[in-house]
């Protein structure tokens, strides 16, 4: 009968083959990214498609970071992107809580409201925003951006953290403030915590959707100064050549804050937290 | 430990009425049990006592305070719900404590009630565990340890047992049963389970539709009911409920004998343990088992009676009777209730 229960090894060698496949095909370009930046300019032609480069060097990184503008637009984003986060998770975390416990007038509205933004394309309102932040003289300036960017976040994240507060059972709030709990305590005593794995969710996904964005940053930044790293990107393409070596170089550092950020905040991610808060 | 008054209680939800004119008082130490049909308003009427549901309508006191506005945390009371809504990244220990911990007690003073309450219900080992690694009876123990602890003036229960298997329940529904006789506080329980509401309760309270339709002590509702929805509602199995023709001298169910019965009297209630087996032909009515259950104590008889429909009896032990047989059946005179066209019940004359 145990037999019956442990899968073919033939069967488990082929799964492991898929996914192997799959990340293998995933990675790829990644993998194509770290090569070239740390190719000598010399070689990229010549080595073309050699999966192994016949050289290795850091020059590309020195360069990017000693001799080029790329640390500002560097700083740039992580204000940018960290600003955006912060500032959406907040008010995200605030209205699916109101949307997922209280019941008010216009709830609907609201919300069907919020859903009609996600449907526009973002290149269908691009010249109106210009046109706004210019006129509110906030062109050029990194404060645009971070309204912009924390405004289209919004609506996303709000359901992702009303969704979250949905799975939270209402009990615990009450079972917290019959045990002697005003609301803030009960939300910052037994929901809080219980919250963290979506707060940690709707962070990573907004800090990494601000951290990519190029379309509103070219639109809006034109100052080298205010640029964020997607656009400082495009300063590697000039009218004649494309330095490939740093622009790779560059597109590796830019990596590093993304990994950085899921790596704290991915235990958060991967916990269950209410499991065992009501019957189960 | 307090009195709990309800005066004229309503309940809105926008313009839905589901709770309309409670008038309830509760004595210091009573044990109430809440029953009535799903949707009735049994919860909610919990709620509004805890301070979850705002109270639309009406005056409610505990301890002859006002309380229609006072928060949950004010009124000192304690909840066990369905679900036991423990808190998951607290440890047993912390969650039974929590009362405390919020209430700014030293960590060294909350200790003592949490052991007492732990070892009352058999929690002691657990203390450090997380509610994840606890099965549904424990965790419901927390839950019923962390109400304990606070040592409230009322305790309220939302089907608390609702979720566990028989054998546990009745151990649970002793332990509940205990609790009461230790502590003599005031509890209110909403049950669906007859068995717990006739054995735990001092009175039980009757809900349909949102309106309290009879209080009682468990055997007064059995004995006499106030009305048709009581009758049927309590007692397992349901009592059977007859039509009956009025004529000279009482009334007729079907083709049996005239039954001395009140004036206005339109139907006949009895209860299934009320009915007596007999030979067709020698008992009051005549009828055919269409189903039998044998429960070894005692036995079911599902009967169809041509003018009367299925009447359910039940015997004592077990008797020779098969699906198919024709049987016939005797009331016993003293045990039937009778009720008027609105429903309501006749008192028998004497
Ligand atoms: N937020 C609400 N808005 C409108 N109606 C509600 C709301 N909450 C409950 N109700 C209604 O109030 C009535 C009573 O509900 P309640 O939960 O008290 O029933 P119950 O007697 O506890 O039922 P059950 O035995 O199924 O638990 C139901 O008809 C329900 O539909
Ligand atoms: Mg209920």
């Amino acid at each position: 009968m145990a037999s019956a229960f442990r899968p073919s090894p033939v069967m488990v060698t082929l799964k492991y083959a898929a996914i192997l496949g799959y990340v293998a095909f995933a990675l790829f370009p990644l993998y194509w990214l770290v090569k070239i930046a740390l190719t000598p300019d010399a070689l990229i032609f010549s080595d073309g498609t050699a999966l192994w480069p016949s050289a290795l060097t850091f020059d590309n990184f020195r360069k990017v970071i000693f001799q080029s503008d790329f640390m500002g637009y560097f700083t740039n984003s992580v204000i940018v992107s960290l600003s955006t986060a912060a500032a959406t998770t907040l008010i995200a975390a605030a209205a699916g809580y109101a949307f997922s416990r209280f019941r008010f007038r216009g709830k609907g509205i609201v919300i069907a409201l919020m859903l009609l933004t996600q449907m526009f394309p973002l290149l269908m309102i691009i010249a109106p925003i210009y046109k706004i932040v210019s006129s509110l003289g906030m062109l050029n300036s990194l404060t645009s951006l971070i309204v912009v960017y924390t405004a289209f976040n919004i609506p996303f994240a709000t359901f992702l953290m009303q969704s979250f507060f949905d799975g939270i059972p209402k009990d615990l709030e009450e079972a917290a403030m019959i045990d002697g709990c005003t609301r803030p305590q009960a939300l910052r005593l037994v929901i809080l915590p219980l919250t963290l794995p979506g707060l940690a969710a709707t962070l990573g996904f907004v800090f990494t959707a601000a951290w990519s964005e190029l379309l509103f940053a070219l639109m809006l930044i034109s100052k080298n100064d205010a640029m964020t790293f997607p656009v400082g990107l495009l300063t590697f393409v000039s009218k004649f050549s494309v330095d490939w070596g740093q622009m790779m170089a560059a597109g590796v550092l830019a990596l590093v804050p993304s990994c950085l950020f899921f790596f704290f905040i991915q235990r958060y991610l991967v916990q269950g937290l209410t499991s065992g808060a009501v019957k189960g | 430990m307090a009195t709990i008054e309800m005066r004229s209680v309503s309940k809105k939800y926008g313009n839905v009425e589901v709770l309309r004119d409670i008038d309830l008082n509760i004595a210091d130490g009573e044990f109430i049990v809440l029953v009535g049909p799903s949707g009735c308003g049994k919860s909610t009427l919990l709620r509004m006592v805890a301070g979850l549901e705002p109270i639309t309508g009406g005056d409610f006191t505990i301890g002859g305070k006002l309380m229609n506005d006072v928060p949950p945390r004010d009124r000192d009371i304690a909840m066990v719900f369905q679900s036991y809504a423990l808190y998951p990244h607290m440890t047993v220990g912390r969650n039974m404590g929590f009362s405390m911990e919020i209430r700014k007690t030293p960590k060294r003073e909350r200790l003592g009630p949490v052991a007492g309450a732990a070892a009352t219900l058999g929690l002691d080992k657990l203390l450090d565990r997380y509610p994840k690694a606890l099965s549904g009876g424990q965790r419901q123990r927390v839950a019923m340890g962390r109400a304990i602890v606070r040592d409230p003036k009322a305790f309220l229960f939302d089907e608390p047992l609702s979720n566990l298997d028989a054998a546990l329940r009745v151990e649970m529904r002793l332990e509940i049963a205990r609790l009461h006789q230790r502590l003599s506080t005031t509890m209110i329980y909403v049950t669906h389970d007859q068995v717990e509401a006739m054995t735990l309760a001092d009175r039980i309270v009757v809900l349909d539709a949102g309106r309290i339709q009879q209080v009682g002590t468990p055997l007064d509702l059995y004995e006499r009911p106030a009305n048709r929805f009581v009758a049927t509602f309590i007692g397992s199995p349901n009592m059977n409920i007859l039509d009956a023709t009025a004529v000279e001298g009482g009334m007729q169910i079907g083709k049996s004998p005239v039954i001395a019965a009140p004036k206005g009297a339109v139907q006949l209630g009895i209860r299934p343990e009320h009915l007596g087996l007999a030979h067709q032909g020698a008992g009051d009515i005549d009828v055919t088992a269409q189903l039998v259950e044998r429960l070894g104590s005692d036995t079911n008889i599902y009967t169809e009676s041509p003018d009367l429909g299925s009447i359910l009896l039940r015997v004592h032990g077990n008797v020779d009777v098969n699906a198919g047989d024709a049987i016939g059946l005797t009331l016993t005179r003293d045990k039937l209730h009778f009720f008027d066209t609105a429903g309501n019940s006749i008192a028998r004359q004497s």
